[in-house]
């Protein structure tokens, strides 16, 4: 076989069948329409905006937004600023989300674990369960929620739980912690726990390596700081004689409660759509992530006269987990940004403030900029945290 | 998880179910602790629904607003056009059973099925009186004859007419939107009169077939060698994924009008069908991407050692595998995207969802005790439960197909 010398062929390509030179000229050509695209729409939007008189102008958020927001973490009212009120909505998404989440996982792991159940009814159960919340949009589920909690009673004809909750159409009213005289001092405590308890941790720890042998360090600290701060709690009482953190029981006054804390009606409604709707996505990754794990592990486990509790502990579940992280934080994220149907159900929370500020001032451009640069930044701190929490749990393989 | 039992059954049908009650309800004492309590609970909120169910009555509610329900505020003289489509979508379907069996086939027949029992329950339903020509029971009915006669026809013609077939699915959406929009000789029924189940249909079919082709851009972009065009991609999606879908619909509402040049009209439908496509392209990239990724490389290897050039390759060696193999993934996106339109509520448009909040705060059923916001609410819950899960299904159902094919 006679061939061309390789510099001679390559000689004779013509520039135009380079594929390295068209593959510089495609993106240029790419670009050069992008960019063109994207400046016809700019210079559209600008000259719309010049001719309306609302050009981009980010100073109201210095000047005072004059709208009530029904419920803030922090302080407010109408008197702050836009950029303040924003800040209001962006703690209120940030509440949902988290509250949402950490509800969502818990019973979306009960889910997950109820469809592997022996049992025929919770099985059963729990898959009608997924079935119907799935197939149903968010947004329907939330109104429901909605309307139902203001179905409930008037506040002065609560339905009555115990004495602990209770309900009525303006939210809930449950039983919450109140400070005593001798909280500061119990902090004081809890740190010389926190501190105790390290303390203990890294002496095992070195103890381990000494030894060259693993055990338990994490469980035996963890004791001893909530025993320091048991100790503390008994010993506050004695002296001062008021406990440091009591229960707080609402009562019912004439038309109020006194004491407990009362959430309201579109928060609760937010929150138990998100969660309800949520937590199935959840169980749906839970129930998967356990199957996922290789059966031999099972057997070997059982082989090795582990109970079926630690084999599900210590053999199936740190393997399920690892499955698990990546699609739940997908979840995660979803419901951080499903908590903008709040704007649905009356909660304030960014969209709703962004909402509102857009309807008054007329700044659409700054305001949808604001608003998905806060959503992004949510998105991609959690996926960053989570994206740490996944390698370090990762197997570590030669 | 389900323990089979080792020892030999019972034969006596007692003990049989004695047998299967304490193997799944009473094998432990936490699971019978669980059982009585599930059984408890059932009860009370089975009780609690059925006699609402069979009591309450709201539905009058739903009943005489049934047009509203699933046209809108379309012009009554004018229903006929989507009656026209469903018959035309009813045809295709019977023909599709006919000629491709299996899956299909089973869709074909429920369809039948869901509109004979339409069409036998609307004879009770109160007659408005608007459309004298072709009551809804007999249009209802003629579809279901039409899935039939599809059907029989279709087993008759089969592989002769798949590719007849295809191109007709293909030109409905076109033929459908020219339909009911009007425009040659039919007047024109303007965006803003949609409403209902068909908005919600036009917005996810929309969504769904206009995203598909941007999505699959997409992702052969992002697995691009070409570092202007991939990281264009990657900012696309990540950019789109990160943020809600309310604020994308916002953006179309309030943005692309100021986007376009003054001249340029574009009504609020088209805006949010503008955001749904957008939106849902990003979410279909990542989808189609992991179709790629999943791949071997020596498919990719092979093809260039037959001389494809890398168009070719894509086209017809990666691609279709690719998309082959995510399909349950893509169905279980236009799942949510189908979900996903109800948020159209929120800028204001009136579809499925919309409507439904517009019966129940209608002033007539003030008086109603506790109002009918359950009735109604029901009633589009069970409408999107039905889509959804028969999408659902289908795509367990070419899962498991499939996985049995690989095998």
């Amino acid at each position: 076989m006679s061939v061309a010398p390789p510099s001679q062929q390559q000689a004779r390509i013509p520039f135009y069948r380079d594929t390295r030179i068209i593959a510089v000229l495609l993106q240029i050509i790419f670009l050069f329409v992008v960019v063109g695209f994207i400046w016809f729409l700019y210079s559209n939007m600008m000259a719309g905006l010049r001719r309306s008189n609302l050009l981009p102008n980010y100073s109201f958020l210095s000047q005072p937004a004059g709208f009530p927001i029904s419920e803030s973490p922090i302080p407010y009212d109408p008197g702050r600023t836009y950029g303040y009120a924003f800040i209001i909505g962006v703690l209120n998404t940030l509440r949902v989300s988290v509250i949402g989440v950490v509800l969502a996982t818990i019973l979306g792991v009960i889910i997950g674990i109820s469809r592997l159940s022996s049992n025929w009814l919770l099985r059963s159960v729990a898959t009608g369960y997924v079935e119907l919340v799935r197939n149903i949009p968010l947004l329907l589920q939330l109104f429901f929620w909605m309307i139902m909690s203001q179905a409930f009673p008037r506040i002065q004809d609560s339905i009555n739980l115990g004495g602990l909750l209770y309900l009525h159409n303006r939210g809930v009213t449950l039983t919450w912690m109140r400070e005593g005289s001798s909280f500061g001092a119990w902090l004081i405590w809890i740190g010389i726990g926190g501190l105790a308890g390290v303390i203990l941790y890294i002496a095992r720890r070195i103890q381990f390596v000494r030894r060259d042998r693993p055990g338990v360090a994490l469980p035996w600290a963890l004791l001893l700081a909530a025993g320091v701060a048991l100790v503390g709690f008994i010993i506050l009482r004695i002296s001062s004689g008021t406990w440091p953190l009591a229960l707080d029981i609402p009562e019912l006054q004439r038309f109020s409660f006194q004491g407990g804390i009362t959430i309201t009606t579109n928060f609760a409604a937010l929150i138990m759509g998100l969660v309800i709707y949520t937590a199935v996505y959840i169980g749906e990754i839970v129930r998967s992530g356990i199957q996922a794990v290789n059966k031999g592990q099972r057997e070997a486990a059982r082989a090795l006269g582990l109970t079926p509790g630690q084999t599900l502990r210590l053999v199936i579940f740190p393997q399920a987990l690892r499955i698990m992280i990546p699609p739940m934080t997908s979840q995660y994220l979803n419901l951080t940004k499903n908590s903008s149907l709040a704007v649905a159900i009356g909660f304030p929370d960014l969209f709703s403030v962004a909402g509102t500020t857009l309807n008054q001032t007329g700044q659409t451009v700054p305001v949808m900029l604001i608003v998905m640069l806060s959503y992004l930044s949510v998105s991609l701190v959690t996926s960053l945290l989570m994206n740490w929490y996944n390698k370090r749990i990762q197997l570590v393989e030669r | 998880m389900t323990t089979e039992s080792a020892h030999a059954r019972p034969t006596n049908p007692a003990m049989v179910i004695w047998d299967w009650l304490r193997q799944n309800l009473f094998n432990t004492w936490y699971n019978s602790i669980i059982s009585v309590l599930i059984v408890a609970l059932l009860f009370q909120l089975l009780s609690t629904f059925l006699g609402w169910l069979l009591t309450t009555q709201g539905w009058v509610a739903v009943l005489k607003n049934l047009r509203l329900l699933f046209v809108g505020r379309y012009p009554a003289d004018q229903v006929w056009r989507i009656e026209l489509v469903v018959a035309m979508i009813a045809l295709l379907v019977g023909l599709s059973g006919g000629v491709w069996k299996g899956i299909v086939r089973n869709l074909a027949t429920g369809f039948g099925l869901i509109l004979s029992v339409l069409g036998l329950l609307a004879f009770t339903f109160p007659n408005d009186g608007l459309n004298p020509f072709i009551t809804p029971p007999i249009f209802l009915l003629g579809s279901a004859a039409l899935v039939a006669l599809g059907v029989w026809g279709g087993s008759r013609l089969a592989e002769a007419a798949r590719i007849p077939l295809l191109i007709s699915w293909v030109l409905l959406y076109p033929i459908a939107i020219l339909i009911i929009r009007g425009g040659v000789g039919l007047p024109i029924v303007e965006t803003n009169l949609w409403g209902g189940l068909l908005l919600t249909m036009i917005l996810s079919s929309s969504g769904i077939i206009l995203s598909f082709p941007l999505g699959v851009l997409l992702a052969l972009g992002r697995r691009s060698n070409l570092p202007i065009i991939k990281g264009f991609c990657v900012a696309y999606i990540e950019l789109i994924r990160g943020v809600p879908l309310v604020t994308v619909l916002f953006m179309a509402q309030l943005m692309l009008p100021l986007f376009l040049p003054d001249q340029v009209r574009i009504d609020s439908v088209l805006r949010a069908m503008v955001a749904v496509t957008l939106f849902s392209a990003a979410y279909l990239a990542e989808n189609v991407r992991g179709g790629l990724q999943s791949l071997p490389r020596g498919q990719t290897e092979a093809a260039r050692a037959l001389g494809l050039n890398p168009v070719q390759t894509t086209l017809l060696i990666t691609l279709p595998q690719a998309l082959r193999a995510v399909i349950p993934v893509l169905v279980g996106q236009f799942i949510s995207l189908f979900k996903d339109t109800s948020l159209v509520v929120i800028v204001g448009l009136i579809d499925l969802l919309g409507i439904a909040r517009t019966i129940y705060s209608q002033a007539e059923w003030k008086d109603f005790t506790g109002g009918v916001w359950r009735e109604t609410l029901l009633v589009v819950a069970l409408i999107y439960w039905i889509f959804s899960f028969t999408m659902s299904r289908t795509s367990k159902k070419i899962e498991e197909k499939m996985s049995v094919g690989y095998r």
